[in-house]
């Protein structure tokens, strides 16, 4: 396992708002990392700084060797918390997959078999072969959450980036992320998954990370748990009455 | 009726005027399509406003129509791109502020001359009949730049059209890509002054596509569509105007106009037989 992700004393500012205070942590190839942390801990910020969306104010990120804007195009997926689009944009299911493929294409490739064979594949492991005529507007929330990320999938990164993609969304869907981040992983991809849910942490992820603007904590689920850091996170997770329904 | 269609052509000017017409109703129509979905009928408006500053300068100084506009359009299509990543104020504040200056600033250059109120109602109304062969050289030439980078970038439009920050994440520059589909809509918007005028190149952009977009839910037959509207639109208002002696850029607006409400008729329409389906 080598490491893909290093993030070393990361400071992120939104304006006077300090969102990351010296984060340090590392990634490896075909690991899913977990990150957890309060509401307003940085999760969303350490995701958008890896992908390459916000610049550092200090410290530094590292992703397959390179800076994230340096990377080739194509190289890291992303799906954010909430995906800002406009839902009347004239696009099916088919489009926004299609998408995914756009990046590594560059001005002058055509869009040909092997990238509609990726698209259909992503429409397979995420179970949505049947909606690709469908029109954005006319999903679920489940089921656009499931196209944003076979979005990604189709994309065929080498870094694949969630920001809480189970909240809100049904068991199936649920379900359906699990086995694609676990596939992917098998696949010798890093993911990081910032996520509220805590209950199922050993059937998603290798390690998790705890933040709070800086890393609280790092290990395995169970050492994670162990530590303490966890049980308080909890806590705070429940009290701020997040839309799932906890078991 | 053949007869009428074909009468116009016996005239120089009027092959020029159609051969403009179909060019600037495609191109506006191609060009509206991101207009529309990317809310910049506003900045469109603005660009062609801007513009009239670099008109009158470059008719006072008796410089190329086209460099005079040209540059001034693309300096305030980029200023804008600008002032809407970094400002802190608000992107129709500025349009509201700079560009009324800048058109008032080409009014007020214009109104120190004797032969003021002529030429200026031509910039503001346009005059396709009055476009020459070396207009119709820039024309077309202008007209194959915009096609060919539109072409090349079509998948970077629309991705960063539809999701400009994962498209940022995945290694595109949603912010470059921008930057050039604004100086694409500027030269769009100085291709179609001659044809339209200033105050309703607006509509050329926006209407066409708008009309589209109630017909169609995908990308690709949105703008095929919205451009045969467009080149529909320029030619049946170039007839029409001739035949009735009216205004030839208004009349091609109106012509868009009624199309777009028929378009919203027939969305209803068949809104109304899938209900009862």
């Amino acid at each position: 396992m080598s490491e893909a992700i290093v993030v070393s004393n990361l400071v992120v500012r939104y304006e006077n708002v300090l969102a990351l205070d010296g984060a340090s942590l590392t990634a490896s190839s075909g690991e899913a990392l977990g990150i957890v942390g309060p509401n307003g801990s940085g999760k969303s910020t350490l995701l958008k700084t890896i992908a390459g969306l916000l610049p550092p104010a200090s410290g530094s990120v590292c992703v397959l060797g390179k800076e994230p804007r340096e990377l080739p195009p194509g190289t890291i997926a992303y799906v954010p918390q909430i995906e800002a689009v406009d839902w009347s944009f004239p696009a099916t299911v088919w489009d926004v997959v299609a998408m995914g493929r756009f990046p590594r294409l560059g001005l002058f490739r055509r869009f040909g078999n092997e990238d509609r064979k990726a698209v259909r594949r992503a429409l397979a492991q995420l179970r949505m072969e049947d909606l690709a005529g469908r029109h954005i507007s006319a999903l679920s929330g489940g089921q656009q959450q499931r196209a944003f990320v076979a979005r990604a999938i189709a994309q065929e990164p080498r870094v694949l980036l969630l920001d809480e993609p189970t909240t809100g969304v049904d068991e199936q869907t649920e379900e359906s992320l699990r086995e694609v981040v676990r596939e992917l992983v098998a696949a010798g991809l890093p993911v990081l998954m910032a996520t509220h849910d805590l209950d199922r942490a050993n059937d998603w992820f290798d390690r998790l990370v705890v933040i709070d603007r800086r890393v609280i904590a790092i290990g395995t689920p169970d050492e994670v748990a162990k530590s303490g850091a966890y049980a308080g996170i909890r806590e705070h997770t429940h009290t701020h009455g997040h839309m799932r329904t906890d078991r | 009726m053949i007869e009428h269609l074909i009468v116009p052509f016996h005239y120089a000017f009027m092959q020029r005027a159609f051969l403009t017409a179909v060019l600037v109703g495609i191109l506006c129509a191609t060009m509206g399509t991101y207009v529309i979905l990317r809310k910049l009928a506003f900045i469109g408006d603005g660009i062609a406003h801007a513009s009239f500053a670099g008109i009158v300068i470059a008719y006072l100084r008796g410089t190329n129509f086209y460099l005079g506009a040209g540059i001034v359009a693309v300096i305030t299509a980029l200023g804008i791109g600008f002032v809407h990543r970094r400002g802190k104020i608000s992107l129709d504040t500025t349009i509201g502020v700079l560009f009324t200056g800048a058109f008032a600033l080409g009014i007020f250059l214009m109104s120190r001359q004797r032969t003021y109120s002529v030429d200026l109602q031509s910039f503001l109304f346009g005059d396709i009949l009055s476009v020459g062969s070396q207009d119709v050289i820039m024309i077309v030439a202008l007209a194959l730049v915009v096609g060919i980078v539109t072409a090349l970038l079509f998948r970077s439009l629309l991705y960063t059209s539809f999701d400009p920050v994962v498209a940022q994440a995945s290694g595109m520059n949603a912010n470059a890509i921008e930057y050039v589909l604004l100086v694409l809509i500027a030269l769009t918007i100085i291709i179609s002054l001659q044809a339209v005028g200033i105050i309703l190149v607006a509509a050329l952009l926006v209407t066409p596509a708008a009309a589209a977009y109630q017909l169609t839910n995908r990308f690709a037959p949105m703008m095929a569509l919205s451009a045969v509207f467009g080149a529909f639109c320029a030619v049946g208002g170039l007839y029409l105007s001739y035949y009735l002696a009216s205004a030839s850029g208004a009349t091609i607006v109106l012509v868009a106009t009624v199309l777009f409400f028929a378009a919203v008729g027939g969305k209803q329409a068949r809104l109304a037989i899938a209900r009862r389906a």
